[in-house]
């Protein structure tokens, strides 16, 4: 590697970079819209959920349950008078979700008869559904809880749960979502930064004219990687301080971990990104490439949103493809957790392997390329 | 004016599949991205593994466990003996939850006092935490009721009979699959549509274009036809992948379903055209697909709740063609909608389709570089 070679190639790809604006556009503006668009656009967390409430007969048990649906944060209970116009409403994306109290409700309680309490959500959105169903158990048992203890008794369950959720006590998804995001946007950001450079040299014919100068690929091929990191790791950086200052995502982690992690998945991006070049050789099949395998793959199986551990283990195997899955586990753990260092250590050793042999592919492709 | 829109459609279509490599990228991954998507997105936990530290030597802590292995969502369990065992399994992601059971749990429980059962969850991931909590208080649940009619003790007077519509297993996969094929309709029109113009801007064959007999309406036909026809198949493809692979329900009408179909490649093309023909480079086409494509998936209601935003963003979305689309094509499989339960989300998309493709339109000719 000769560095005055070197230094000369990241000179002219540096003032590509300037002169056409938009990858700098890319490296910083794109960042800070995403995040700030997502960031508070993304949560999982159900509040405010309109709910139709029918109450057949008034009875005091039945106002006082109706009056802890109206406390509740959770929901915006409606008043209905009869099951079938709650239904209507439900029909038409009105409510999320009916509480049907039945004529015989207060006799029941009283006769001991175990009153049915109905409950009907909206399944379409399953996972908002269970939520539902949940936050409505909890009104509905504080509400047995209060009742029972008027009636000088003791609420008795044999058993009683407490929990204590480690890492995010409020349960605000918006905690482990942010961290997330960081990683896809970098992915985004990595190909579209890189997936154009070497395929455009090679269309415009300038790689050839390349090749009769003595530079070697290496110097070639670093000469793409080194000024594009340098604007990524800009990119990442305000990431990371938006997460911390404007989401207040708590950080427990080191800084240094984090800068660390975030270099290496950087490098993995880009890289990535150079590969896509490199192989489809031409721009449209590489911008093709890159829409198709970098957005997706890192939005569904990267453990964004959707959990892996609870997928099938075949597909859980091909998320470990999927360079955006280590790093959402290094800042999901590095935010929330802490330095677990097994994790940490496992998830970078993932990325650097696949960052080389990326580097490997993209040395054997090019290769081929010179003769 | 046919002949010359068929010819332009003849040859874009050969731009598109000449290469071996575009043709693969059209065929192999939507394929392989409902088959893997399919599986994995999902909000449901199965096989979820956790680890109990009973301190119990009574009866009543083994019943309860019992219910735990029994459970169809849980699975894999470790056994931990001491307090220090929890936090590095937790830590390290080996367990989701822990179940602590402490020393006196049967004998409270057949003294009438309350058995405590602690939950230990991994809040990492917020939702499953939630999720699974939610598990552990119906299997608790019926523990308590099948305890209670068992040993004398209480009823509990009122008792929660829930009931979900179109979904009664409420299982996840119904609402996610449904979604993908939206996913994959967007990203096969935009790859198709976003790099054409700049494509042909920077060789210079969009110049020789313009100074042929064709009118920029028919350029506009041609150009987007192509995406049009395949848009089409693939979407066939994935809802007949859906249906038939997947069980996903199909209640609706498949003209209820087409015509959603049409509307949202209509808005799609019209979008991706008029990215590409603002763009002078191929990296600004794919900068600017990407700059579409990521905030209308995200926020387009596919993962996480359109009501859960902010009343800004929730504006933004209605420039959103996909949050129409996704509303049409689950109201359609999962409730069985008809045409006049989902009429206000089709003239939308139709209207952003008709205003982007007269921007690409007008962009063709006016656009200076």
């Amino acid at each position: 590697m000769n560095f005055t070679r070197l230094r000369g190639l990241v000179r002219k790809e540096s003032l590509q970079i300037i002169r056409d604006p938009s990858s700098i556009g890319i490296a910083f503006f794109l960042p800070v819209l995403l995040l700030l668009l997502f960031g508070y656009g993304v949560s999982l967390d159900a509040r405010h959920v309109p709910l139709a409430v029918v109450v057949e007969q008034n009875s005091p048990q039945a106002m006082a349950l109706v009056s802890g649906f109206k406390q509740s944060d959770y929901f915006l209970p409606v008043s209905m008078r009869s099951i079938q116009e709650a239904e209507q409403a439900m029909m038409q994306r009105q409510v999320d979700g009916i509480i049907w109290l039945r004529h015989n409700f207060a006799q029941e309680l009283m006769t001991g008869s175990e009153a049915p309490v109905g409950v009907i959500v909206n399944g379409v959105d399953a996972n908002k559904a269970r939520l539902i169903e949940g936050y409505v158990t909890g009104v509905w048992y504080n509400w047995l809880e209060r009742m029972t203890g008027e009636q000088g008794q003791q609420l008795k369950m044999p058993v009683t749960v407490e929990h204590r959720i480690w890492f995010n006590a409020e349960v605000n998804s918006r905690n482990y979502l942010v961290p997330g995001l960081i990683a896809i946007i970098m992915t985004l950001i990595g190909a579209m930064l890189t997936s154009m450079v070497m395929a455009r040299e090679w269309e415009r014919g300038t790689m050839e004219a390349l090749m009769v100068t003595p530079v070697t690929i290496r110097e070639i091929t670093s000469s793409k990687i080194i000024p594009y990191f340098i604007l990524g790791m800009g990119g990442m950086l305000l990431s990371v301080l938006m997460a911390v200052f404007l989401f207040h995502v708590p950080l427990h982690g080191s800084m240094w971990a984090l800068l660390c992690s975030s270099s290496l998945f950087m490098f993995t991006a880009i890289t990535m990104g150079l590969l896509i070049s490199v192989a489809a050789k031409s721009q449209f099949v590489a911008g093709q490439i890159a829409i198709v395998i970098t957005f997706l793959p890192a939005f569904i199986l990267s453990g964004f949103v959707f959990d892996i551990r609870t997928m099938p283990v075949v597909i859980q195997w091909l998320t470990h493809l999927v360079a955006a899955r280590y790093f959402v586990d290094i800042l999901q753990t590095l935010f929330l957790a802490g330095n677990i260092w097994p994790l940490f250590l496992v998830n970078s050793a993932w990325l650097a392997l696949m960052a080389l042999f990326f580097l490997m592919i993209i040395k054997k492709k090019s290769h081929k390329l010179l003769e | 004016m046919l002949q010359k829109i068929f010819a332009l459609m003849k040859k874009e279509f050969r731009t598109i599949l000449k290469n071996k490599k575009t043709r693969m990228v059209l065929i192999v991954p939507p394929i392989a991205q409902i088959l893997v998507f399919g599986y994995s997105a999902s909000f449901d936990l199965n096989n979820v593994s956790y680890a109990v530290y009973n301190e119990d030597p009574g009866i009543a802590s083994r019943q309860l466990l019992a219910r735990f292995q029994g459970a169809k969502v849980f699975d894999s369990c470790v056994t931990v003996h001491h307090d220090g065992e929890i936090a590095p399994l937790i830590n390290e992601k080996e367990v989701m939850l822990v179940l602590h059971i402490g020393p006196d749990f049967t004998r409270d429980i057949s003294r009438g006092r309350p058995g405590k059962l602690q939950v230990i969850l991994d809040g990492r991931n917020s939702n499953s935490a939630m999720i699974s909590l939610n598990y552990v208080r119906n299997i608790v649940m019926d523990f308590n009721s099948h305890w209670a009619a068992t040993h004398g003790g209480r009823h509990i007077p009122a008792r929660l009979v829930v009931n979900s519509w179109f979904n009664n297993s409420l299982d996840s996969h119904w609402f996610i699959i449904p979604g993908i094929i939206a996913l994959l309709a967007l990203v096969v029109t935009l790859e198709v549509t976003a790099l054409s113009v700049a494509k042909e801007r920077e060789a210079g064959t969009f110049d020789q274009l313009l100074v042929t007999p064709m009118t920029p309406l028919e350029i506009l036909i041609g150009k987007s036809l192509p995406g049009f026809i395949i848009g089409f198949i693939e979407a066939t493809f994935i809802i007949t992948m859906a249906i038939l692979w997947f069980h996903v329900p199909f209640r609706g009408s498949f003209l209820v379903l087409y015509f959603g179909i049409f509307t949202f490649l209509l808005s799609a093309i019209g979008i991706g055209l008029m990215i590409s023909s603002i763009s002078v480079t191929q990296q600004q086409g794919l900068m600017g697909a990407f700059l579409f494509l990521v905030p209308a998936v995200i926020l387009s209601g596919f993962a996480t709740p359109i009501e859960n935003m902010p009343q800004l963003v929730q504006y933004i979305t209605y420039l959103n063609p996909m949050r129409y689309f996704l509303i049409i094509v689950r109201s359609t499989f999962l409730e069985g909608a008809s045409f006049d339960l989902l009429w206000n989300l089709y003239w939308p998309m139709v209207l952003i389709g008709l205003a982007t493709l007269t921007a690409a339109g007008l962009l063709f000719r006016n656009r200076m570089y």
